[in-house]
């Protein structure tokens, strides 16, 4: 039985396919402006090298920025739950998911069971996600892939005093004329997200063990920063942490499956 | 006794020369990243424009945002001090004064006397300055200066949902592909920007006439929403509301 799980972000859709506990195939697609074209994207995109079809998969979650309008979903799942439960597939030690967005930022905690028990959320404003990044690395003529690799190659973080998305980049563009390493720069900006989601963690608390997801976990950046300001290693794990939204959602389609079923089941039985 | 009032914004730098009452020579020119150089730049265009020499002038006072350098000032004071007194100069009635800067805005309450009571500022976010408006300017390819009058056009009332600049600015595009017209996004716009405003001058309980001080005060646009949503009148000036700080500087250099 093949469960789907499609997370359609704000700048990436994400499809993880799941039969019997283990990931068959999964995708993460650059968003479009239409959520269903970046739905079908994505499947198509699982579905490549495993040739599963539509019809194979049995239940499908839909999650994300974009869930509501995946043709092919069966029901809707918030993400928040969706990166609980992945997170929780992963590894059941994982207490708190720092989820590190496109377009928002959140910190989840997850009980014995994967079941959310607290989170906070930033969607207000860009600092701290990965618009802030990608808004600052255009500017400056880099992608948001160069921002993570020239930090590690930085010898100190120059400190961007501005939280706003808009007051750093005039401050980046004044360090670029002032001729700063740019490995300094890309640091310093990697800082200022993690301290942004550090400032999220401190009004949950932050349990371990823990991890990053989302689409800036991939920035390594990011992620030294954010274990150097909370103290605390992030957990490694063996998947994609791209994929978690996706993951928990395939989870939550096998429940949602199980649960109709016996549903029908019953129904049949009292007939 | 002739003075000068020279205030080094953001974006501009603006230059007040007074004698008496009376004012003499003014100027405003875009600021290099030479803070120094900009006010030497400003005050000689007022210096032409009022036909003086710099030796003419018995005190100057300096003021601006943030840690700006005017070299010839005599002395330098917070800039809010200097917004308050140019507003109270020109109309002893306004006791509350709106200002909304290149990269700040923020509202203060005015004492009897012309001097800063309670404020409150926003600098630590752009939404709602005046770079907000130039870069939603950019994106619906027009002039900062055009938006209060394109916006006056207005049709039909659009709600801006987001608040983060970045977020606005992607809003703004899809508003455009959704085939929304210009002047209601600008107006749209505006209305945000005043409710920032508004909810700053609404935590100081202010009483007496307002004023809107600095560049966007030329904005009928953000005018207009804030008439509207605070239900007063702002009380007009004599003087070109962006020369404000200038002149409140110029006129604490006589003191």
């Amino acid at each position: 039985m093949i469960f789907c799980g499609c997370d359609v972000g704000s700048t990436a859709g994400k499809v993880v396919l799941m039969e019997d506990n283990k990931i068959l195939g999964s995708s993460i697609v650059p968003s479009s402006a239409i959520s269903e074209h970046t739905s079908h994207n994505a499947f198509v995109e699982a579905t490549k090298e495993n040739g599963i079809k539509l019809e194979d998969v049995a239940f499908t979650v839909g999650t994300g920025y974009g869930r509501a309008v995946i043709p092919f979903s069966n029901k809707n799942v918030s993400e928040i739950s969706c990166h609980g439960l992945g997170a929780f597939w992963c590894n059941p030690a994982i207490k708190t998911i720092v989820d590190i967005g496109g377009q928002d930022c959140k910190v989840i905690r997850i009980d014995d069971t994967g079941k959310v028990i607290d989170f906070v959320m930033n969607d207000k404003c860009a600092a701290g996600t990965g618009r802030f990044l990608m808004e600052i690395a255009k500017a400056i003529g880099y992608t948001v892939e160069d921002l993570g690799t020239l930090s590690l190659k930085a010898e100190e973080a120059f400190e961007i005093s501005a939280a706003c998305s808009v007051f750093a980049t005039s401050e980046v563009m004044n360090l670029r004329k002032q001729k700063k390493p740019i490995e300094g720069i890309c640091a310093g900006l990697n800082l200022s997200v993690a301290k942004r989601c550090q400032a999220l963690v401190n009004k949950v608390g932050l349990a371990p063990k823990f991890i990053v997801s989302g689409g800036v976990s991939k920035n390594q950046g990011v992620t030294y920063y954010l274990e150097q300001v909370l103290e605390e290693k992030i957990l490694p794990i063996d998947v994609d942490p791209q994929l978690m939204g996706a993951i928990g959602a395939a989870l939550f389609a096998k429940r949602a499956y199980e649960k109709q079923d016996s549903g029908k089941a019953r129904r049949r039985r009292d007939k | 006794m002739i003075t000068c009032g020279c205030d080094v914004g953001s974006r501009a730098c603006k230059v007040v020369i007074l004698d008496g009452d009376k004012i003499i020579g003014t100027a405003i020119v875009p600021v290099s990243e030479d803070s120094a150089e900009s006010a030497e730049r400003g005050l000689k265009a007022a210096l032409e424009n009022a036909g003086i020499k710099k030796e003419d002038i018995a005190n100057t006072v300096g003021t601006g945002y943030g840690d700006i350098e005017v070299p010839f000032a005599n002395k330098m004071l917070p800039d809010m001090t200097c917004h308050a007194k140019g507003a109270f100069t020109v109309n002893p009635k306004v006791r509350t004064v709106i200002e909304i800067g290149g990269i700040d805005s923020k509202a203060f309450t005015v004492t009897d006397t012309g001097a800063v009571d309670k404020f409150s500022r926003n600098e630590k976010c752009a939404a709602g300055t005046g770079l907000f408006l130039e870069q939603i300017a950019e994106v619906l390819e027009l002039k900062v200066e055009d938006l209060g009058r394109v916006s006056l056009e207005q049709t039909e009332e659009l709600k801006i949902t987001n608040q983060c600049s970045v977020f606005v600015l992607s809003e703004v595009i899809s508003l455009v592909a959704l085939k929304k017209t210009v002047p209601n996004i600008v107006a749209g716009i505006h209305a945000g920007v005043a409710n920032r405003i508004i909810s700053m001058v609404v935590r100081l309980s202010p009483e007496g006439e307002y004023m809107l001080s600095g560049g966007l005060a030329k904005n009928a646009g953000v005018c207009k929403e804030l008439e509207d949503r605070l239900e007063i009148k702002l009380a007009d000036s004599s003087t070109d509301p962006q020369l404000l700080c200038a002149l409140g500087a110029a006129v604490l250099a006589q003191q």
